[in-house]
């Protein structure tokens, strides 16, 4: 049976099934030996960030000018009528009716899934807040999938911010499919929430807690680290006592597989140190970079041209 | 001698009636079903002795039946309450309450951030979530954060 992703809005990871899923990457890695496709043909794509965004904002841009599409928007609501009062449903009804398509980046948690319902056109969520990013949960796989060869039956540890980081609670419940094994590494004051635990036990996958990182690595095949984020906690003391907590350095990687790899959704402060930079098994940067050939496949695959 | 069994509110000729609603529950309850706007005759009491619950409370409407998805709601404050309907002062129907599978409108998402909360107009919209020991979660369609019992606010 042919899989068909046409008109279908991309909010949280799980509105696509694990084959759909794996659909979108086999496209991603065609976009990676060939980047340069005229699929979009002038067509317009709608970037609207509502919030500052680096990396989410430019491979997307990217990606629809390697389609050879166009893109109207903003990156950030100064000069908006948003800023004048107007509502998010008015302005992506005015907005679906110039564009294809719409990505969309709102600090508002659940605007990305009411946008998809007011638009006639359909909508790729780029992060809504604390809620969901799913395309970087895509790209995260592709990374996965490229450096293991499969995404099945895979040990992934899962470092640092594991309560209020987005990325980690999507790339569980993705992996969750796929039989993996996990291991959670992270201060007591940021334990992965039940309600993303449940997800774990609910497939009777194997999970592991650890509070020191080395105990972790030499079992990994993917050490997932992520930044300890100091705007989530409201006294300043407590990120102090937890900035530091984890800190991977070259060394630390002589005790991991051959095949383990460093992935990190960036940005990153200082829980890589840069003596990993070097290293083979550093593979945060080529991730941020598979990001515009997983846009590439989400964009294409929505409007039907794969 | 044995004592007399009084009503305390009149029987109703044609309606329903809904009993066994804990004491504290009753305004929400009249709130929840838009009792307030309705035109018919509406008779309530609270703290009514129940030799079940102690303290009870009850809603009597003229002349009006509920579709079950409307009067399902009121098992998020009531759970234990009962619907009877009656017709020429006889009872043709009696059932408890269940808890609908989804809940839209009447609850505010907890999550300050959740855009029912920050833009005009958005309905709020729930799945419900029943966990072993009966605890009710509402799962909002939006925001996808769970409001729990304890956060449970009306509209």
């Amino acid at each position: 049976m042919s899989i068909s992703l046409k008109n279908r809005s991309l909010i949280s990871i799980s509105d696509y099934s694990p084959e759909e899923i794996c659909h979108v990457l086999d496209i991603a890695e065609d976009f990676e030996k060939n980047p340069h496709q005229n699929l979009l043909n002038g067509r317009i794509i709608a970037s609207l960030f509502f919030e500052p965004s680096t990396r989410t904002r430019l491979s997307f841009e990217t990606a629809i000018q390697l389609l050879g599409g166009n893109v109207i928007g903003f990156s950030s609501t100064a000069g908006t009528s948003i800023q004048k009062g107007e509502s998010l449903a008015d302005t992506i009804t005015m907005v679906a009716s110039y564009a294809d398509l719409i990505v969309m980046r709102n600090p508002i948690e659940g605007s990305a899934r009411f946008a998809s319902e007011v638009s006639k056109v359909p909508v790729i969520n780029a992060g809504d807040g604390a809620n969901q990013h799913p395309t970087q949960c895509m790209l995260d796989l592709y990374s996965i999938r490229k450096t293991q060869g499969t995404l099945e039956n895979l040990e992934i540890t899962l470092v640092g911010d594991l309560k209020y980081g987005r990325t980690v609670h999507s790339l569980v419940e993705a992996m969750c499919n796929f039989n993996a094994k996990f291991n959670l590494v992270s201060p007591v004051e940021l334990k992965l929430p039940s309600v993303v635990k449940q997800h774990i036990k609910d497939r009777n996958l194997e999970y592991h807690q650890y509070t020191e990182l080395e105990d972790a690595i030499p079992h990994s095949d993917i050490i997932y680290m992520t930044r300890i984020q100091r705007e989530r906690f409201p006294d300043p003391e407590e990120y102090e006592k937890v900035k530091n907590s984890y800190v991977l350095r070259n060394y630390m990687l002589d005790a991991s597989k051959p095949n383990c790899r460093v992935l990190h959704p960036l940005p990153r402060v200082n829980e890589i140190h840069v003596d990993v930079d070097a290293n083979p098994k550093a593979y945060y940067f080529q991730q941020a970079q598979n990001g515009v050939y997983a846009r590439q496949a989400l964009i294409a695959s929505i409007l039907g041209l794969k | 001698m044995e004592k007399r069994k009084e009503l305390v509110v009149s029987a109703i000729e044609n309606g329903t009636v809904i009993d066994h609603i804990p004491a504290d529950k009753v305004f929400q309850v009249v709130k929840i079903l838009g009792l307030e706007k309705v035109s018919n005759p509406v008779y309530f009491g609270t703290n009514v002795e129940s030799k079940k619950y102690g303290k009870k409370g009850f809603i009597k409407v003229s002349d009006k039946y509920f579709a079950p998805e409307d009067v399902n709601k009121i098992a998020l404050v009531a759970p234990t309450a009962s619907i009877i309907e009656i017709k020429e002062f006889e009872v043709i129907n009696k059932q408890t309450v269940t808890i609908p599978d989804r809940i839209e409108h009447i609850v505010k998402c907890f999550n300050p951030n959740c855009v029912t909360n920050k833009e005009h107009d958005v309905p709020t919209k729930f799945t419900v979530i029943k966990d072993e020991q009966g605890n009710i979660k509402l799962h909002c369609h939006y925001c996808e954060k769970n409001t729990t019992q304890d956060k449970l606010e009306f509209i």
